[in-house]
């Protein structure tokens, strides 16, 4: 009789990735597939609509990159974080920062020109919301708290925070929970499309990203102090700095998502921006094995997914937790699945073990 | 404040506490075999579903509360097969189940909401509720209070004196030794996951039976994580995660109060309280712990395949 034993690769299956990575996307599809039976939708329709509203369509498109904006930016951010083994699951509340701090530049100050709003905008974004990520660093630092549990209460903190100052500090005239809407120098204007020169933003920290930690010194040491505290203070590194920096780095670029939310889509502060933008950036950095340039691919591919359920939605009423569902279980199993690029199962006879 | 309306907030406090409790204790048997759960929070909310709709379809709040501990054992089920099978990161697959788990309610979820059902109702304990002050406390909750009054001695016992629970302990400090004394690890593990899933489970099913008996969106609202930072709290101890959880019923219950009382400060401010009390506690936990007060050795750690 033949048994089954694991073993570890002496080195990790190159090419593992192209048939782990698919296999686990075509079973998170066909298991989302069969959860439209559950509304008593057809499959076939389903995948359809599905399809249209991801890569069948040209406004699809559109709308994806427009999502994808936010998503890379927070995921660009935790996945810094990521790299040194500091768990920042704080990016939605870091977005909650920086759009607020927008919000209140550009509420104070309506009548000053582009050129200086936006920028100022921009600043306090990365005020408040590299503040919100600096809180737990320094409490992980000085007080060992446990930082994937104070960044998760800080959004929850944060999203209150918003109900809170569109009901009572800025509530607008028409009485509705949303702040007044901006002047047009707090708008971050069109650059083709529907999609907003916020882009170019992304381009520009994608790349800075990706050369600091290629580079330069800081970026290396980072990388090596995912090997943990103590392994760090042994070969000297800046340990608490570097923790400190990369929280810092990760608040503000999720800050920064926040206010292109505020200034170039929405137009004002509401709640509805909270999306769960940080959260589907975790998703994306995981997936992304924390690559620059794979985080983008990723963010994008993830935006169209959620492009397709909320057309989903629109035209089969299935409610957008759909969408929700797919990247949970994407995300499970392609953490499952690569289980096969570093081990193997061979068969071994009766006994051998 | 008049001594009716403390012995109020106080019975209060134990009602909101218990399924915190039940989800507290939960994770900390999947912690004691060394496997970090993030995915209470999801697992919490799946429960508190299934245990509604099968009690609304059924009729009976038993089989709603055992729907709600099985939802919880499968859940528990995917993490450790993802973490004990396939290896996979602890945290991260913690989190997607807490993504997928709150993905799933709300796709199920959305046409009940409003709906309600009869649930577990008080049950008064002859003679102990007629006590003064400690029976309004204590003694007039659902039969799933008292469950948890036992519980953390259960707990205790199966942990400290049954071969079972050592072998969970000693997996969760040291699975290699443990390995070698002729232990199975993974199975072990296994266990553990599962059984706690079942713990956060029936936290859910209280909840949608016990506390609301009606059927809304995000119902566990943050109570899984606060379940996760109360197992750090607790010092991996059933009877602190019992004054931990108490502490929390409380502030809930006194927020509750506050805004029913139409006081000035803004509603969202108190809802804060209780996520801001979670980071509270946590510093006070690393200010008071000490070298004994530490997590499991293995927590978070995978055990590879020998060979």
């Amino acid at each position: 009789m033949n048994t089954f034993r694991i073993r570890k690769r002496e080195e990790p299956w190159k090419w593992g990735a192209l048939v782990t990575f698919p296999g686990a996307l075509l079973f998170s599809l066909s298991i989302c597939a069969l959860l439209l039976l559950w509304q008593d939708k057809s499959i076939a329709q389903g995948m359809q609509v599905l399809w249209a509203g991801t890569f069948g369509e040209l406004w699809a498109l559109e709308e994806a990159l427009l999502k994808a904006v936010p998503i890379f930016l927070c995921s660009l951010g935790v996945a810094v974080a990521f790299r040194m083994q500091i768990w920042n699951i704080g990016a939605e509340g870091q977005f909650a920062l920086g759009a607020i701090g927008a919000s209140w530049m550009a509420l104070a100050f309506p009548d000053l020109s582009h050129w200086v709003l936006i920028p100022l905008m921009f600043l306090m974004a990365l005020v408040l919301g590299g503040c919100w990520a600096i809180i737990p660093a320094f409490l992980r630092l000085r007080l060992k708290v446990n930082e994937i549990i104070s960044t998760l209460m800080l959004n929850y903190i944060a999203i209150l925070f918003i109900d809170y100052l569109v009901l009572r500090v800025w509530k607008d005239p028409s009485g509705f929970p949303v702040s007044p809407e901006f002047s047009d120098g707090a708008t971050i204007g069109i650059m083709f499309g529907r999609m907003h020169w916020g882009l170019l933003l992304c381009v520009v920290c994608g790349f800075v990203v990706w050369a600091f930690m290629r580079f330069t010194r800081l970026g290396y040491e980072l990388k090596a102090s995912g090997e943990g505290a103590r392994v760090a203070r042994y070969a000297k590194l800046p340990y608490s700095f570097l923790v400190l920096f990369v929280m810092g780095v990760s608040g503000v670029l999720a800050g920064w998502a926040g206010a292109m939310e505020v200034s170039a889509v929405v137009g004002r502060l509401q709640p509805s921006i909270m999306a769960g933008y940080g959260y589907t950036a975790i998703v994306v950095a995981w997936l992304a094995r924390l690559q620059p340039l794979s985080i983008a691919v990723v963010a994008f591919l993830l935006a169209s997914l959620r492009v397709g359920a909320e057309n989903l939605q629109i035209e089969l009423q299935i409610p957008a937790a759909y969408g929700v569902i797919m990247e949970g279980l994407i995300l499970l199993t392609v953490l499952a699945a690569q289980f096969f690029t570093t081990h193997t199962i061979e068969r071994t006879r009766e006994g051998d073990e | 404040m008049s001594f009716e309306l403390i012995i109020a907030l106080l019975a209060a406090t134990v009602h909101s506490g218990t399924p915190i409790l039940f989800a507290t204790l939960g994770e900390m048997l999947t912690e004691k075999g060394g496997v970090l759960n993030l995915g209470v929070e999801g697992m919490m909310s799946v429960s508190a579903f299934a245990a509604f709709m099968i009690c609304l379809t059924t009729g009976s709040a038993w089989l709603g509360l055992l729907a709600g501990g099985v939802a919880g054992l499968l859940m528990g089920g995917v993490h450790a097969f993802v973490t004990v099978n396939c290896l996979g990161n602890q945290v991260v697959s913690g989190l997607a189940l807490t993504i997928l788990g709150g993905g799933l309610t709300e796709f199920m979820g959305t046409p009940y909401i409003g709906t309600s059902t009869e649930g577990f109702r008080p049950l008064m304990l002859p003679l102990l509720s007629d006590l003064p002050v400690l029976g309004p406390i204590f003694f007039r909750h659902s039969i799933l209070v008292y469950i948890s009054y036992i519980l953390p001695f259960l707990f205790w016992f199966f942990m400290r004196r049954t071969r079972l629970g050592l072998a969970i302990t000693a997996v969760g400090e040291m699975p290699a030794a443990a390995a070698a004394v002729g232990l199975k690890p993974r199975r072990l593990r296994w266990f553990a996951v599962t059984a706690g899933g079942f713990l956060v489970g029936l936290s859910g099913a209280y909840l949608s039976l016990a506390y609301t008996h009606l059927w809304t969106t995000g119902l566990s609202g943050g109570r899984g994580w606060i379940a996760v930072a109360l197992v750090i709290f607790a010092f991996w101890r059933p009877f602190r995660a019992v004054v931990g959880a108490y502490l929390f019923g409380g502030v809930m219950a006194f927020q509750l109060r506050l805004q029913a009382s139409g006081t000035d400060i803004a509603p969202q401010f108190l809802l804060m309280l209780p996520y801001a009390l979670t980071v509270l506690v946590l510093v006070l936990s690393a200010w008071r712990g000490t070298r004994r007060s530490q997590g499991p050795g293995a927590l978070g750690v995978n055990i590879e395949p020998e060979g």
